[in-house]
């Protein structure tokens, strides 16, 4: 008698017909309530939400807002200590708020279903694909035999899916995994799909190919959707409604491109104002214009000596890949690249993941040896430095990495973090290195009093800023930064990528940027290095690039960025 | 996974070479005289003792008698004992009877720590798993020899559940009361190692997404937090296994059990060489093979886990 509800077509509502009927889902007065050490935390209060049958809303907000709370509210499956503290859940008028555990089971796979964020974690390591398929449809009670699940399992995109049902999730890629996941969320064909950032863990183009693939889906089984992202463009461009929340209150509401574009709460105007889009101009240092980090046009290359500082010369990297059998075979990572990088200019390597971009940085770091080709640094060759030359070298080229979690010692604090580095190379005594320290965190602009403390006491943007300090610790000449903005909320990345602007016309700074996000890109590099499976597709200035890319390979990715239209503003667009 | 398995055999050759030589040599080392110690308070004439030593090699240098021990366990021919025994009768006596006593002390372990790990695991601070955890805590600090004084007396002699000793009838009932007091120390190992894996794994985001599919609790629980959380648990007793075969020389005293530590117990006492070491022999492919065993069952249990690579 369940499947009824969902089976029978009169129940799915026709798109233009959305007047006079019952909202599928309506969160009214929301708040939730986390019990933690230090007392009650209010994760979410007052929020609203309205979605009609076959109508896709997106909850935009930065880590913390208490978009994924809200929508884990809905499906029921907040963590152990958070309750719903007050308003409705209103699935088709039905309150779920409080409903019964059992309920919530019957609800959950056939009326509700989800898709979760991370691919990699997200599915169990030790059942095959297809079990995890099947398990869904039984307690359904649907129809689970071999060919239902490998129906499933095509229809979300997934090709040749009789013989994938019988692998297991490490032998997938990240990207057929969120299919995999998409075919469990989607296989009982519920009227209310959850999709917690579906996407966000993904390449670009792959991102676009699965969230096209949802879109067919759901028109076609009339789904409506919840879309949580933090990512603007992305909900703009997918959803019909956006819901903007902020600190656990929805702040703003309406439909997508109007909120977009005349966006009234000042917090969804500095949202749409930093995000980093391919409208944006490269970054002038602030105390030269004085206004707006992101309007000005400017040349950059003009105001920098010309002098190449890094050449990298038919670099190659080879690693030996054991097959079934024991049999070794040469996978090149990457194969044949050259580029030289100007002092004082910021040149970005872009590509997806598997492109070689990170094991380039990583030959230039001096982390890998490469297997064939060279990289002068200032006119030297980096292969042949002796360890002690090497020892020197480090000092002049430091990282900044990209997980500001991982890349923080969680047992030194932040004094140590940034004096180890001075202490290592043995630069001067206790006093000066103290001074030193406090410098750095001004030029970061982190209060002095973050000395004592740890990383876990610090946000992603500070430990970020950290990281920086770190690195200029031993005024280097050249900072290479992998993906070094890639793990931070909008509003924080851009100001990192100022502060990281700044500090390179302060000091003179070369950089070598990593990352996925062209977006990024636009904002903070004079050159781009265009990188696919190990090769050096398309170089040249950034404003060449983008305006006129040449090889197809950079305009799939330049297609592929998310509300890359939309974030136009009207007269462009 | 052949090419594995015959590769982790080979591994055997080095290993049992190496701990003979070691443990032949330790028992070599020792001060005192065997021959003398065979007679007691007595004074046997020259002769005899010259007979005794030779019929043993005791008057040979270390590497012969090391070589000729060899020698005699290629030939499946492990020689006599001191008291004029053959060593492999008497191993086919004890081994037998301390795998029962194993096997079922493992069970237990692992049935039991499992079992209650898993609950207390699911509900963490509850009042089971806050019981479960004082219990476990006060076994593990009663020492092996006051809990088997115990449980002998409590339920052997004034409540007459079990017999008190052992002896020579050794069978599977008999051997119950020593394989609890045996096991029990472990279970609260394997207990508290599972709890603390469950607990882990209820948070793993799969664990969540199964949820989300729909799955009733007790399929979520059996499907997808007990099996990742297994994978720890079995390193441990798999560990524990060997040392279970190694016999347990202070249980299998206070129940009078005849197998292998009271055997190995006696033989290091009289520094009987080739026992001590043909004991050792069989145990050391008991660890190996058990192992073994665990590694297998890894990659049962992890897909992600191939050895052929």
């Amino acid at each position: 008698m369940r499947d009824n509800e969902m089976t029978s077509p009169d129940v799915r509502i026709d798109e233009s017909g959305a007047t006079g009927v019952r909202p599928l889902l309506e969160i009214r007065d929301l708040a939730i309530t986390f019990k933690t050490g230090g007392g009650e935390v209010q994760a979410v209060r007052n929020a609203h939400l309205t979605i009609m049958p076959g109508e896709t809303v997106a909850i935009v907000g930065e880590s913390g807002s208490g978009k994924s709370t809200t929508a884990l509210a809905a499906i029921g499956l907040l963590p152990n200590n958070g309750k719903v503290s007050g308003g409705q859940i209103l699935l088709d008028g039905e309150d779920i708020a409080h409903a019964s555990e059992q309920r919530m089971i019957e609800l959950r796979g056939n009326t509700i279903g989800m898709v979760p964020q991370d691919p990699m974690s997200n599915l169990n390591p030790v059942w095959k694909i297809g079990y995890q398929v099947r398990e869904t449809l039984k307690a359904n009670g649907r129809p689970s035999g071999p060919d239902d699940i490998a129906k499933v399992l095509s229809q979300a995109g997934l090709p040749d899916a009789k013989r994938r049902a019988g692998q297991y999730p490490h032998e997938f890629s990240g990207g057929m995994r969120q299919r995999a996941l998409i075919a469990i969320g989607l296989s009982c064909q519920p009227r209310l799909l959850i999709a917690d950032e579906p996407t966000s863990a993904l390449d670009v183009t792959v991102q676009r190919q699965i969230l096209d693939h949802l879109e067919t889906m759901t028109k076609e089984l009339g789904t409506s959707v919840l879309l949580i992202t933090h990512d603007l463009g992305l909900a703009a461009e997918r959803a019909d409604k956006v819901v903007v929340m902020y600190q656990g209150r929805v702040v703003e509401a309406g439909p997508s491109l109007e909120l977009l574009r005349n966006p009234q709460h000042p917090y969804t105007k500095r949202l749409v104002e930093s995000a980093p889009s391919l409208a944006s101009r490269r970054i002038q240092v602030a105390k030269e214009q004085g206004v707006e980090t992101t309007d000005l046009l400017a040349p950059a290359a003009e105001t920098v000596k010309p002098e190449t500082f890094l050449q990298i010369q038919d670099l190659r990297k080879v690693y030996k890949l054991r097959s079934g059998l024991g049999k070794a075979t040469d996978f090149a990572a990457v194969d044949g690249v050259s580029f030289d990088v100007r002092r004082g200019t910021t040149t970005a390597i872009v590509g997806e993941s598997g492109s070689g971009k990170s094991t380039v940085a990583k030959m230039v770091l001096q982390l890998e040896k490469p297997t064939d080709g060279r990289i002068l640094f200032d006119g030297v060759d980096t292969s042949a430095l002796k360890p002690a030359e090497l020892f020197k070298f480090r000092r002049r080229v430091q990282p900044i990495f990209q997980d500001p979690y991982g890349s923080l010692d969680p047992m030194y604090n932040i004094y140590r973090t940034i004096e180890e580095p001075l202490r290592v190379h043995k630069i001067g005594d206790q006093a000066s290195r103290e001074k030193k320290v406090r410098t750095l965190l001004d030029q970061v602009a982190l209060p002095q009093s973050a000395m004592q403390r740890y990383p876990n006491e610090l946000s992603g943007g500070q430990r970020q800023r950290v990281a920086i300090a770190r690195a200029l610790a031993l005024d280097p000449e050249v900072i290479i930064c992998d993906e070094a903005v890639s793990a931070l909320d909008v509003l924080v990345q851009a100001q990192v990528l100022n502060l990281l602007a700044d500090l390179q016309a302060n000091l003179g700074l070369t950089y070598l940027f990593i990352t996925h996000d062209l977006a990024v890109v636009r904002q903070i590099a004079d050159h781009v290095c265009v990188m696919e499976k190990g090769r050096l597709v398309e170089t040249g200035s950034t404003d060449e690039v983008f305006e006129a890319p040449k090889q197809e390979y950079t305009k799939a990715l330049l297609n592929a960025i998310p509300g890359a239209k939309l974030m136009l503003p009207p007269e462009v667009a | 996974m052949t090419r594995f398995i015959l590769r982790r055999l080979l591994q055997v050759i080095p290993v049992f070479l190496g701990t003979t030589l070691l443990v032949y040599y330790m028992v070599f080392a020792l001060p005192g005289d065997p021959i003398a110690a065979l007679f007691g308070d007595r004074q046997p004439p020259q002769a005899v003792i010259d007979t005794l030593r030779s019929q043993y090699h005791l008057d040979q240098p270390f590497w012969v008698q090391y070589g000729l021990f060899l020698k005699n366990l290629f030939t499946f021919n492990l020689g006599n004992d001191f008291t004029g025994q053959p060593i492999a009768a008497s191993l086919a006596r004890v081994f037998p009877v301390t795998a029962m006593l194993a096997i079922e002390a493992l069970a237990i372990q692992a049935v039991f720590g499992v079992a209650f790990g898993v609950f207390a695991g699911l509900r963490r601070g509850g009042w089971f798993d806050s019981t479960v955890l004082v219990a476990s805590l006060v076994v593990i600090a009663v020492p092996t020899f006051v809990l088997g004084f115990v449980f002998q007396l409590v339920f052997g002699v004034q409540l007459g559940w079990a017999k008190p000793t052992v002896g020579a009838n050794a069978n599977w009932g008999t051997l119950l009361l020593p394989a609890v007091v045996l096991g029990l120390v472990s279970f609260a190992y394997v207990l508290r190692l599972t709890r603390a894996s469950v607990s882990e794994n209820m948070n793993a985001d799969y664990v969540r997404t199964a949820t989300a599919k729909g799955l009733s609790r007790p399929r979520v629980v059996m499907a997808h937090i007990l099996r990742n959380s297994l994978i720890p648990v079995v390193t441990y007793l798999g560990a524990n296994l060997g040392g279970l075969m190694g016999g347990a020389i202070v249980t299998e005293g206070i129940f009078n059990v005849p197998g292998v530590g009271n055997k190995l117990y006696q033989a290091v006492l009289r520094s009987e060489g080739p026992t001590i070491v043909s004991i050792v022999s069989v145990l050391v492919l008991v660890f190996v093979v058990a192992n073994l065993l665990v590694d297998l069952l890894y990659a049962w249990l992890d897909p992600r886990i191939r050895y052929d690579q």
